[in-house]
Order: structure tokens, then sequence, then C-alpha cells
């Protein structure tokens, strides 16, 4: 070091390995940020300006108006129900899977994957097909009273269905890198396996959790193709936000469908914001917690 | 306490980590189980804790069959060979935590915790850490705050899963009188597992050579050194 600051002048500056030439690194930045803004600044933009197309009244007048109301609350009642149990299922297959040694797990992984390569048009058409009114199932539980398909029990399965793998798949190789001592270390210390999961095994895959619980918030609100299939698209009823978007942009009320998207982007902009919020926050925290 | 192992083996699919084996450590002893890796050593110990079940035979402590005990209920202090603190808590409350997980019944009042913690941050000579984190303490600190942890639940014996292996030489040196000094100290029966024969010889007041899921010999130190039973023993000593 001392010998490159005498030279300094005479050499030229000596560069780490892995380092690449100013003017390398300005062209990759330059990419990147010229992808970003074709692919994700522009369109968010393009979405708020079209929702304020005929000025702002215009635009929250849309939104006020029942089937906007209706699409917003079950949209976001959807969220609220299928978010906390793909949570709890993604835990528990997590769990079983890297803390557990038996057979058939390779095909349990897989299983998990499914929704990330079955197309969600498909995973709606399984769902009516199970319990529409037409198959023995369906029609036993419409005969009970509790229709699945066309109704809020369908759309719930269809988002569970397509937003499973996220919290599972976020958690998985985070508890895989962990590993079991700190839980074995526990149950040495006379503690039980649920206070174990509690004190132990929770506490050290939280920001796994979070992420995966972001994600599949996101992926549930926005799900499109399932949805419309197993919902009918009831207004009022059954239609949510990104179906109800569809179908106001396909009656050429643009303004009316962008001013519903661009709620429905800003849900997606609050969840960034605190994820980074919480990640800036529990700064501290998060560096204590990674592998010592 | 009197630990004994009667004919145990352990059997992982179809390889075998321990053909049955048997010994007897007496009450109060620092006892080695020394051997290269794979010889069965940490299989054994884990057996010990409850960590892991034999596949057949019977542990016995006191003289009492323990083999069905739960890890729980087997009271057996452990120290992971990487220690295995929990990250996420302070060091107070890595120490505190087998106090804390007791039914309230049994656990002691929160003043009567900070008085056993501080008492084990004294004993283990790091009388000042207990507020930081694990990533906050270096490798020999770690090493005495797990062995603290261990202490904390008052454990009938004491398990040591190569307690100096992730450790520099200078450190592993001032720790082995540290382990040596805590063993005296609490009179606990303590079991460590290394593959390190020179450790094993300097700390222990028994060794048990292992090899292959096999005792080769179970003697005093200088004993093994002056008359080793097979060949194996005779070349693992002399590295």
């Amino acid at each position: 070091m001392s010998d490159a600051t005498l030279n300094k002048g005479a050499q030229p500056r000596f560069r780490s390995a892995t380092e690449e030439s100013p003017a390398a690194r300005r062209i990759m930045i330059a990419i990147a940020f010229l992808g970003l803004a074709i692919l994700v600044f522009a369109p968010l933009i393009a979405v708020f300006a079209e929702a304020f197309a005929d000025g702002v009244a215009a635009s929250v007048k849309s939104l006020a108006s029942p089937d906007a109301q209706d699409a917003i609350r079950l949209t976001l009642t959807i969220a609220a129900i299928s978010v906390p149990l793909n949570a709890a299922f993604g835990i528990a297959a997590a769990w079983f899977i890297t803390k557990f040694d038996f057979r058939g797990k390779a095909f349990l992984i897989t299983l998990i994957d499914l929704p990330f390569s079955v197309s969600p048009v498909v995973a709606g058409l399984c769902i009516v097909l199970m319990f529409g009114a037409n198959s023995a199932l369906g029609g036993w539980l419409v005969a009970q009273g509790y229709p699945i398909v066309f109704a809020m029990p369908g759309i719930i399965l269809a988002t569970m269905f397509v937003t499973f793998p996220f919290v599972a798949r976020e958690l998985i190789p985070v508890m895989i890198e962990q590993g079991r001592t700190e839980e074995e270390a526990a149950l040495t210390l006379g503690a039980s396996g649920w206070r174990t999961f509690w004190t132990v095994t929770l506490p050290n895959i939280r920001w796994a959790l979070l992420y995966g619980v972001l994600l599949c918030n996101a992926r549930a609100m926005g799900e499109f193709g399932a949805v419309a299939v197993v919902s009918g698209k009831i207004r009022g009823q059954t239609a949510t936000m990104p179906t109800t978007i569809e179908m106001l942009y396909q009656e050429y009320l643009s303004v009316a469908a962008f001013s519903l998207a661009a709620v429905l982007a800003l849900l997606a902009l609050v969840t960034l914001l605190l994820k980074t919020a919480l990640e800036i926050r529990h700064a501290d925290q998060l560096a204590a917690t990674h592998r010592h | 306490m009197h630990i004994e192992v009667d004919e145990i083996s352990k059997q992982f699919g179809t390889t075998a980590a321990l053909h049955p084996v048997s010994l007897s450590l007496p009450s109060g002893a620092l006892v080695a189980l020394l051997g290269p890796s794979g010889s069965g050593k940490t299989t054994l110990l884990r057996i010990l804790g409850g960590l892991e079940f034999p596949t057949s035979g019977r542990v016995l402590f006191d003289g009492q069959d323990a083999t069905g005990l739960t890890v729980q209920d087997r009271r057996a202090g452990f120290v992971f060979q990487s220690y295995a603190l929990f990250r996420h808590m302070t060091v107070f409350d890595n120490i505190a935590y087998g106090l804390n997980a007791r039914p309230r019944a049994s656990r002691p009042a929160k003043a009567e915790i900070a008085r056993r913690v501080t008492k084990l941050l004294d004993l283990i000579q790091l009388p000042d850490i207990g507020a930081r984190y694990p990533s906050q303490l270096s490798g020999g600190q770690r090493q005495r705050v797990a062995l603290a942890r261990a202490l904390a639940i008052e454990p009938r014996m004491l398990l040591l899963d190569e307690p100096f292996g992730a450790l520099d030489a200078k450190v592993r040196k001032e720790l082995r009188q540290g382990l040596r000094d805590i063993h005296d100290t609490t009179g606990l029966s303590t079991v460590f597992v290394t593959h390190d024969q020179e450790e094993a010889m300097e700390l222990a007041d028994l060794v048990v050579v292992m090899s292959m899921g096999r005792i080769e010999q179970i003697a005093k130190p200088q004993d093994i050194r002056a008359r080793p039973a097979t060949a194996f023993v005779r070349e693992f000593i002399t590295i």
C-alpha cells in the first residue's frame, strides 16, 4: 500500500482483480437503469397518468362506486384470509422438510413447487372440475348451501394454490443453512418441542418469513388467472380488483380501470415500503442474527 | 454420576456407526472419547445426551436404566461443536434459557435467575458480556458461554462435542485448563469428544480410544502411552 502511494502518478493505479474498468461499470449501470426504466418505471407512471387523465376528481369518483368498493373489499378479505393460512402451511412444510429425514421428501418439495409450474388458469379449471356444481363433491356442497365455485371459498382456494410456494420457498434455504443444532441445544436445556419452536426456530426465520409473507401477499392481491376462472366475475359479489380492472378495461372505462389499477399498484408499493422500513429499523438485529 | 453403557449399538440405515460397545465411567471423572472421524465417538456422546437413540443396548445412570429417557429428562449439559448459541438472544438470555424453560412450578424467580447467570458469568471469567450477542464474541468466549449455558440447568453430567475444535492453538491451550478447572469445581461427570490425542492425554482422567465404531482401549493416559492395547492405538497416539 505504502509503495503504491509513494509511486502515485508515476505508475498506473492498481485495480483489484474483481473490479471492472470505469467505462465498463458506467455502461453496465446504465443498462440496468434503462431496463428498469422501460420495464418498471414507465408502465407505473403510465398507469397513474391514465388514472388521472380526466382529473383527480373523476378518478376518486370512479373508486367511490359500489363495484370498485366491493372489489377492493373482496381483494383485501381474500388476502387477509389466504396469506396467514399460507404462512402457517409454509412454515409447517419448511419445518418438516428441513428438520426431518423421511421417505418421499424430494416428492414433497416438487409438490410445493407445482403451483409455480402449473398455469394459474389450469389451476382454476382444476378447482372448477373438483368443486363445480357438476361434480359429485361440488353438487353435494351446493345442496348443503356451501357453494365453492363462483363464491368466496373458490377464490380463496385458487389464491392459496397459486401463492402456496412463496413462504415455503423462502424458508427452506434459510432453515437448511441454519441446521438443527440450535434446536437440539434448546432440547438439551429442557425446552419442549413447542417452546423450542417459538423461542428458537421462529425468531431465527422471522426475516425470511416476513419476505415470504410480503411476496405471498402481493401475489394474493394481484392474482388474475386462477381467480378469473373460479370466481365467475360476478360484480359486487365475486369480482376481485384484478378481474374488475379487466372488465372495466374491456368496457372502455379507462379512467375507472386505471384508477383501480393505481390502487392495486399502491398496495404493492406500500408492502415494499413496509419491508424496507422494517429492514432499516432492525438493521442491528438483522446483522446479529446472521450466521456467526 | 456414574455412567454405564451396556452393549450399545447404532445403525444408520445399513451402516453401523457403533458395534455393540460397553463401558463404565466412574462418577466425577473427566473422560475423553478419542478417535478419528467416523469412529462413532460423537454418536456415542449423542446417545448419552438423548439426542440419538441406540439401535440396541442400554444406558444406565447411577445403575438406573436411562435408555428411554427423553433428551429433556436426561439433564445432560451439552456443549455442541459449533456451540449452537442462540444467535438472536443476548449472552444473558442464552445462559438463562434452560432456567426459563422449566415448568412454572420449578422455575426460579427472575431475580434468582439473574443471580445464577451472574454467578456463571463469573465462573467462566467473563463477567461483563451479558448484554452482548453471540456474533459479537470471539471463538473462545463463545465456547465458554456455551459451557455456562450447559451448566445453568444444574446438569447431572457434562457432555462436550469437540469443545476445542473451532479454536486456534493458543486459545485451545488456555481453555483446556479452563475446562479442567470447571470440572474440578463442579465435580460433574464429564465426557468430551476429541480427535486430538494430545488434548485427550493432557486433559482427561480416562481415555476411551475408538475406531470404526468399536472401543479399542479404555485406560488412564499414562497407561495408554505405556501399554497400547492394539496396533491401532499405538499408531494413533504416536501421530
